[in-house]
């Protein structure tokens, strides 16, 4: 079996698991947030409405709650449901509640690694799509919507359909300028966005045991918009010292056996990757950098799970660093802890000397909810994952994803600019 | 289960456009369904009536985890929506929390069904009658599972 075959057997107590069999798996760790959680409490509310009675949840050490969507919150409604998510946690004796404000708090799944609230070897789920991104820790993590979510936090459980897995190799280091960001760009644009529908896609190589935990997040992350199940990557020392940083050493890792099945396995050289950047109206709809060097821009926006963690931010202050912007340029470290190191590290500072505000952690305006959104015709460039019609904004702004460097770059010449390029 | 068909020639119809985000904060299913589908086509909420189902290309529903997604074509009284193939998390919100049924139809039905024409769906029978065309076609059963939950109403009525 893969490693995801035996996760999922070892967590519904079977001795062997193929694709497509169907089963319970039992769950290690559960997160919601502003938004799914005030849907699992309409969901309970209408079980009450039903006569269930619902008192306390299966296990409530192993929830854990984050406030990123709305926050700060836009308006009376999204103020409304902080409050909402506060008294749930009170009542349900939910601990792990990241309240923004308040210590620790930024995006979800950020707390999900920079917190290590989800350990290898463990079934995650959370109530947002991009929760696959854990699973660059060598866990099984995968979205799921609030009902779901509602019947995991009452009976530890869930289906799955055993997945077939897709394994990507990636052979060679990175070369310089080329983050994982481009990688997995390149990969979207190879399969499509529903290429991994239902499936996942695991990562492996010598080229991903060289990158970092924070790069190989990027790529598990992004994994969602293939249309992925989960993404997974083997843990390995680098998972270890990232977690023991952390202060936690003891966990049940998995490894997938030597003769372990995938549906596919695709061979990338890293050597020949080239910075990407996904055009309107897709992830999957891309072209090099290079190639849209012609492309004006309105904004750029450093931001999200997917770009704004410590190592994005380096990447943008490598660029920005004695430079300019030459359009309006927004940087959103994705927790409070980055944003904090970022500022002990003097990278906010070379933020703001090269003109760009800089923010407080939220999904904000990558969801086209807040803090940033676009208008009609305008045209973004952002470290973000997703550029559907609308996505950011308006559903005639534009938004074009790319690496944190090449995002950087374009900030620099307000044209969509390959970082090799820049004088 | 009969009705009108609203046809969407078009895959990757994505929850961005099916609900967008600034709605997500809305918990009221009935203030949701007044947004559904508003990224995509702004007269749906005028022209969609009770019993009404989509037809749609591939890869129907994907993008975010949003249960608003079901939950405002459900609350626009969306019966079910029939498409080449759905975006996995879409498809179990869909079956899971009871909103409408999730229909894999294959090319020839899709290309098939007109907007507006009336259908009749029996998924027992696995059965898809164009009332309008006078034609018969087959849909795609639903796994043993899913069967099951939509036979009870939903995830939370299923004794595992």
């Amino acid at each position: 079996m893969n490693i995801t075959e035996k996760i999922l057997a070892r967590a519904s107590g079977k001795t062997s698991l193929s694709p497509d069999d169907v089963v319970f798996v039992n769950v290690d760790k559960v997160m919601v947030h502003d938004v799914s959680g005030p849907g699992v409490i309409a969901v309970f509310e209408k079980l009450k409405k039903k006569g269930m009675k619902i008192e306390k949840l299966w296990d409530s050490s192993k929830v854990w709650v984050a406030e990123d969507h709305f926050v700060p919150s836009v308006d009376q409604v999204s103020a409304q449901n902080i409050v909402l998510l506060s008294d749930f946690t009170k009542q349900f004796g939910i601990n792990k509640h990241f309240k923004y404000g308040m210590g620790q708090y930024g995006i979800c799944h950020t707390l999900s690694h920079e917190e290590a609230m989800v350990l290898p070897g463990e079934v995650y789920v959370g109530g947002d799509s991009h929760t696959n991104t854990t699973g660059a820790l060598g866990a099984f993590a995968a979205g799921l919507g609030h009902t779901d979510i509602a019947y995991v936090l009452l009976n530890g459980k869930i289906w799955f359909k055993v997945p077939e897995t897709i394994y990507f190799k990636l052979n060679g280091k990175l070369p310089n300028y080329v983050m994982a960001k481009d990688f997995i760009l390149k990969i979207i644009g190879d399969i499509g966005t529903d290429g991994a529908a239902y499936k996942t896609m695991q990562f492996g190589g010598d080229g991903i045991l060289e990158m970092s935990i924070e790069e190989r997040l990027t790529l598990t992350n992004m994994t969602t918009e293939a249309g992925a199940k989960s993404g997974i990557i083997e843990p390995d020392q680098k998972t270890s010292d990232y977690l023991a940083v952390r202060g936690v050493t003891k966990y049940d890792e998995v490894h997938s056996d030597a003769n372990a099945q995938y549906e596919k396995i695709f061979e990338y050289e890293a050597s020949e990757l080239e910075p990407i950047v996904a055009k309107p109206f897709s992830p999957e709809n891309i072209a090099e950098a290079r190639d849209l060097s012609t492309t004006a821009l309105d904004k750029a926006y450093i931001g999200s799970c997917t770009g704004a963690k410590y190592e994005d931010l380096q990447a943008v202050a490598r660029i920005l660093k004695g430079r300019q912007v030459k359009i309006r340029t927004e940087v959103l470290p994705a927790a409070i802890s980055i944003f904090r190191k970022a500022m002990e590290e003097g990278l906010i500072k070379i933020f703001m000397d090269a003109g760009a505000v800089v923010g407080p952690p939220t999904c904000g305006a990558c969801c086209g909810a807040h803090m940033g959104v676009l208008a009609k015709d305008e045209v973004c460039i952002s470290t973000t994952n997703r550029n559907f019609p609308g996505r950011m904004g308006h559903v005639e702004s534009k938004t074009y994803l790319a690496s944190p460097l090449v995002v950087a770059a374009s900030a620099v010449t307000g044209k969509i600019t390959d970082p090799r390029d820049l004088k | 289960m009969k009705g009108d068909v609203i046809k969407y020639q078009r895959d990757n119809i994505d929850t961005d456009v099916i609900i967008p985000g600034p709605y997500l904060k809305i918990h009221d299913y009935n203030e949701l369904a007044k947004h559904a589908m508003e990224g995509l086509d702004k007269d749906f909420h005028s022209k969609v009536k009770e019993g009404d189902f989509i037809v749609a290309g591939r890869n129907f529903g994907c993008g975010s985890s949003r249960e608003h997604a079901p939950i405002a074509l459900a609350y626009s009284g969306i019966k079910a929506v029939l498409a080449l193939s759905f975006a996995r998390i879409f498809y179990r919100n869909a079956v899971d929390g009871a909103f409408l049924l999730p229909i894999e139809i294959d090319e020839s039905t899709y290309n098939s069904i007109s907007n507006e024409d009336s259908i009749e769906i029996d998924t027992e029978k696995n059965e898809i009658k164009n009332l309008t065309k006078n034609q018969t076609y087959t849909m795609k059963p639903f796994s043993e599972l899913i069967g099951k939950i939509i036979a009870v109403g939903g995830l939370f009525n299923y004794k595992p």
